[in-house]
């Protein structure tokens, strides 16, 4: 018999019977559905992360303070305060570098006219904008003159701008306050959005670095300083040759450890997305089970319906069908269940994801090969899970079949 | 040629520690063109009789010429392709698929034989018009009556032109003027197509439209006469 009539006959057979092949596909439709919204919500959240720490560039190493000991007790990271501007201009010396800007930062509220809104004020250096690749959209960056001269000039994150001058006029030329004391406003920075933690990297106010030492924070210190590598091959070695000097300036000597800690973004971003590879691994892998679940729905409801189709199969068989027909007929009919609940399922699962989407704002992706490979997996288990039914079928003596009651 | 030979025919069941002898030695032949009754008491071998003429079972000993070819030792899938395209079966309880139509119903076999699809039709409705069911194609099983069920059966037995219809107890589920209809309906086929058919029944009446009636008793032919006053 050729695969063309043994599919009429399987399809014939299903149509016959649509509530019963409806409920035995529910299994699959379920497993691939579920399927496609764990990998899809697990690709989309590795590939935001990927995004994210791809627009802070894959250039960029983070020196941050290391922990302090004060009687016994020690601190997290960045407790310490050991990291000055000096520190950040001899790093900036260095030849696998290409630019270092200090980063003193600042909770508190800022101040325009009748509005205020707390915000992040972060004291940086001119060369910010290259290390984070971010450009000013409006008005214009402070210069290193000002630096020196602790200039009280701001440029504002579109947030901040949105806050603080709601009624929409360019605030270029506008004065904030910020602790008592008023800052010009020369620059908007263009909008980068969410960070990978679901940050707001636009509600920030950027002033010179020398500015918020002087008159916010009155420390000589600043909370960390972001360097650019000279190009993304040399991550590694301008992070060594970092710490080799930072050691120096900082004069430790073993077994004393490092009172800073340098950290690049990618290979934080390569941990983030290991780990959320392996996320997803797992959540399909689950997903997986329940496919095998369904798998067994089907073994399930086709062997009742050999039981019920008995008097059928009997028929079929004294008007000519061989066994291997009658195996062929209810393999097909399995898998072609499995294979069509394979295809609804991809669809709801395209829905639900798209639901995520939409209701949790959650970034999703669906990964194609996984489309594929869902349908594929739910047609072999159509096979696996359809041929100890069909061949209980295709074993059924004629005579006995056709005399069941 | 003898559509049908068979030379001491037997059959045995073994259940366990006993064991039924439900054919004795059984002796027939069968010509082209007869229609024939089996008949006897309940227990008397004829369906088992008719399930091994139909190659549905194998004999236990004996010999089996189906149209001069020895088929009593042959395996399930050349059974299959014999009954096919050779064999008609009409059962007592018509067997028609549910919640299929008459017309599908009837194309069935001719799935099994690989006839193409365009002459599957044309041969079905053909058929079903020779018994008078062609306006029931659409019709389901549960929108016919017993008589028009076992009629498109009879349509069904025929596509593929047997050499031999097989009918045990066609009309035993039938009231009797539908089992005359259908039995005139048989003995028309016998008369004016030639078809060749063995069909059982306990009741006289219904034996008395077949030109050769046979009798079974105990898994042996106690009687074989001819009826040369068919009823009509
Ligand atoms: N599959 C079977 N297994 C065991 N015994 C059977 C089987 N089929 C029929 N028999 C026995 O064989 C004998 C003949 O049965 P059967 O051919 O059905 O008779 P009839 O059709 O004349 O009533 C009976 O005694 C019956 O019980
Ligand atoms: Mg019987």
């Amino acid at each position: 018999m050729t695969l063309r009539a043994t599919l009429r006959l399987a399809l014939a057979a299903l149509v016959r019977n649509k509530a019963r092949s409806l409920l035995t596909m529910l299994g699959i439709v379920i497993g691939v559905a579920a399927v496609i919204v764990t990998v899809a919500i697990g690709a989309g959240a590795r590939i935001s992360v990927q995004s994210s720490i791809d627009s802070l560039g894959s250039n960029l190493i983070v020196v941050q303070p290391g922990s302090v000991t004060t009687s016994g007790a020690r601190s997290g990271f960045g407790g310490a305060s050991t990291l000055t501007p000096a520190d950040g201009m001899a790093i900036a010396s260095l030849p696998g570098v290409a630019s270092v800007s200090p980063v003193v930062t600042v909770r508190t509220q800022v101040v325009a006219g009748g509005n205020n809104w707390q915000t992040t004020v972060s004291g940086v250096a001119p060369t910010y904008t290259f290390v984070r690749l971010q450009s000013v959209a409006s008005g214009r960056f402070f210069s290193q003159n000002e630096v020196a001269s602790s200039a009280k000039v701001a440029v504002l994150g579109q947030t901040v701008v949105d806050q603080l001058f709601p009624n929409g006029g360019s605030p270029l030329g506008s004065t904030i306050i910020v602790k008592g004391a008023p800052f010009s406003v020369i620059g908007v920075m263009t909008p980068l959005g969410q960070s990978a933690m679901g940050q707001d990297q636009d509600d920030t106010v950027l002033i010179p670095y020398t500015s918020a030492m002087e008159r916010l924070t009155g420390e000589t210190t600043v909370n960390s300083l972001l360097v650019s590598a000279a190009s993304s091959d040399d991550v590694d070695l301008a992070q060594q040759e970092i710490t080799q000097l930072l050691e120096q300036r900082h004069r430790i000597v073993p077994p004393q450890g490092d009172d800073f800690q340098v950290r690049n973004l990618q290979s934080i971003a390569q941990a983030a997305s290991q780990t959320s590879a392996v996320m997803e691994f797992l959540l399909a892998g689950v997903a997986a089970v329940s496919l095998l679940v369904g798998g067994i729905g089907i073994m399930n409801i086709m062997m009742v319906s050999v039981t019920e189709r008995t008097r059928e199969i009997g028929l079929r068989m004294a008007v000519g069908a061989p066994g291997r027909t009658i195996l062929h007929q209810f393999l097909t009919e399995s898998i072609v269940l499995a294979t069509i609940g394979g295809f609804i399922g991809v669809a709801i699962g395209l829905a639900g994801t798209a639901l995520v989407a939409l209701l949790a704002r959650w970034p999703t992706a669906v990964p194609f090969q996984w489309v594929v490979a869902s349908v594929v997996f739910a047609a072999l288990v159509g096979i696996f899970f359809g041929y100890a039914p069909a061949r209980k079928a295709a074993s059924l003596h004629p005579i006995e079949a056709l005399r069941f009651e | 040629m003898h559509v049908l030979s068979v030379r001491d025919l037997r059959k045995r069941y073994v259940l366990g520690e006993s064991a039924v002898q439900a054919l004795d030695g059984i002796d027939l032949t069968l010509e082209r063109g007869e229609f024939v009754a089996i008949m006897g008491p309940s227990g008397s071998g004829k369906s088992t009789f008719m399930q091994i003429a139909g190659m549905l079972d194998t004999p236990t000993s004996g010999e089996y010429l189906f149209e001069g070819a020895d088929v009593s030792s042959l395996n399930a899938d050349a059974r299959a392709a014999i009954r096919s395209r050779r064999l008609g079966f009409v059962f007592q309880a018509y067997n028609l698929l549910p919640r299929t139509t008459a017309l599908d119903n009837v194309e069935l076999p001719m799935v099994y034989a690989g006839v193409p699809d365009a002459q599957r039709r044309q041969t079905a409705l053909e058929k079903m018009t020779l018994v008078g069911v062609d306006r029931l194609a659409d019709h389901h099983p549960n929108q016919m009556s017993g008589g028009q069920q076992q009629r498109v059966a009879i349509a069904r037995a025929l596509v593929n032109d047997p050499a031999l219809i097989l009918a045990d107890e066609p009309t035993g589920a039938l009231d009797t003027k539908t089992s005359a209809d259908v039995m005139r309906i048989l003995a028309r086929l016998n008369e004016e197509q030639g078809s060749t058919i063995m069909l059982v029944t306990h009741e006289p009446d219904i034996a008395a439209y077949a030109g050769r009636i046979v009798t079974f008793r105990d898994g042996r032919i106690v009687a074989d006469v001819r009826n040369d006053r068919r009823a009509a």
